[in-house]
């Protein structure tokens, strides 16, 4: 006998992201789930972010990494609030283990929160968390073939961030052909050009962070 | 590398469909898998043959249907294979497209007995 089934095979995970979306929206947070590869720049992205903005809006982070909780205690230095979870060898994380870390992360009085995933750009594309939008985040010095090598996290991404600009003279990279390459998988894509190290380029990005958080 | 985590949900719909239609076995599983998914087909197969041994699933088969990237452009509503991910309509070059398929990740069909 044959079955016409139909299942996302993802819908587990959905139906929870769903739930996390319900008390994000409650709590008139804006989400943003942050992704890359390892060594992108992340956790060096959120701190000067956080920093800048500490005197305008409120940050929280949920830090994802396989193991040790060395990216949380960096985001505690700069006062924000953050918790850290251990996905303990899974590759991306899933809306279950941010719905888990939720239940000791109070929401209140936050703007914004970001979710820090596992350093990948190819599995945290398919997982939705509950986010408004997923911002991907490439260095230059990871190579300007990326995009067109990871088309999925560049096709759902809103936002990409293209860092270690500082370094540029001393790669190959061309920022124009990231640029050109990622807009050909998404028109929409929000492109904002840094360096975590100089901070070169925040006036602008701290300015739109600023501007979604109201 | 998420692929095992997918073949224990795969498994799980599996099993519960069948179980909902009262089969005591699992006989072919075919799954739709879009070009743009984000998993590799050969790793799924891989995975599949190693978790289904506890299963009703044990001696089932799994067929892959592979599904083309393909889009609708928002501007003159021609549908189109998109190649390279270029996202660009190739009759009038408008960017604003709509994925009409290539992202599936779902169980289709069961055969059961």
């Amino acid at each position: 006998m044959k079955i016409k089934v139909v299942s996302n095979i993802l819908k587990a995970n959905d139906s929870i992201a769903e739930k996390n979306r319900q008390l994000f929206k409650e709590n008139k947070l804006f989400v943003i789930n942050l992704i890359s590869s390892p060594g992108a720049g992340k956790t060096s992205l959120l701190e000067r972010t956080i920093k800048t903005l500490n005197s305008k809006i409120s940050i929280g982070v949920i830090e994802g990494d396989i193991a040790t909780t060395r990216d949380a205690e960096r985001i505690e230095k700069t006062g924000a609030r953050v918790i850290q979870i251990n996905t303990n060898g899974a590759c991306h994380l899933d809306s279950n283990m941010v719905r888990t870390a939720l239940q000791n992360f109070p929401l209140n009085g936050l703007d914004i929160l970001f979710i820090e995933n596992v350093g990948n750009l190819v599995c945290p594309a398919n997982f939705n968390l509950g986010e408004d939008i997923k911002a991907v985040v490439l260095s230059v010095t990871e190579g300007d073939d990326k995009p067109k090598k990871y088309p999925g996290i560049f096709r759902e991404a809103k936002i990409l961030i293209i860092n270690k600009t500082d370094l540029l003279p001393y790669t190959d990279c061309s920022i124009d052909k990231i640029k050109k390459e990622s807009l050909e998988i998404n028109p929409d894509l929000n492109i904002f050009e840094v360096s975590c190290r100089s901070g070169e380029g925040f006036d602008e990005w701290c300015n739109y962070i600023v501007s979604l958080s109201n | 590398m998420h692929e095992l985590s997918i073949v224990q949900n795969i498994l799980e719909i599996a099993e519960s469909e069948a179980r909902k239609n009262n089969a005591a076995k699992i006989i072919k599983v075919w799954l739709k898998i879009g070009e743009m998914s984000g998993v590799v087909a050969d790793s799924i197969t891989f995975c599949f043959e190693a978790l289904k041994s506890n299963t009703i699933a044990r001696d089932a088969e799994l067929l892959i249907d592979h599904v083309p990237l393909t889009g609708r452009c928002k501007n003159c509503g021609n549908n189109f294979q998109i190649s390279n991910y270029i996202f660009k309509c190739n009759t009038c070059n408008n960017t604003d497209i709509e994925i009409i398929s290539g992202r599936e990740l779902f169980v289709d069909e069961l055969e059961v007995e």
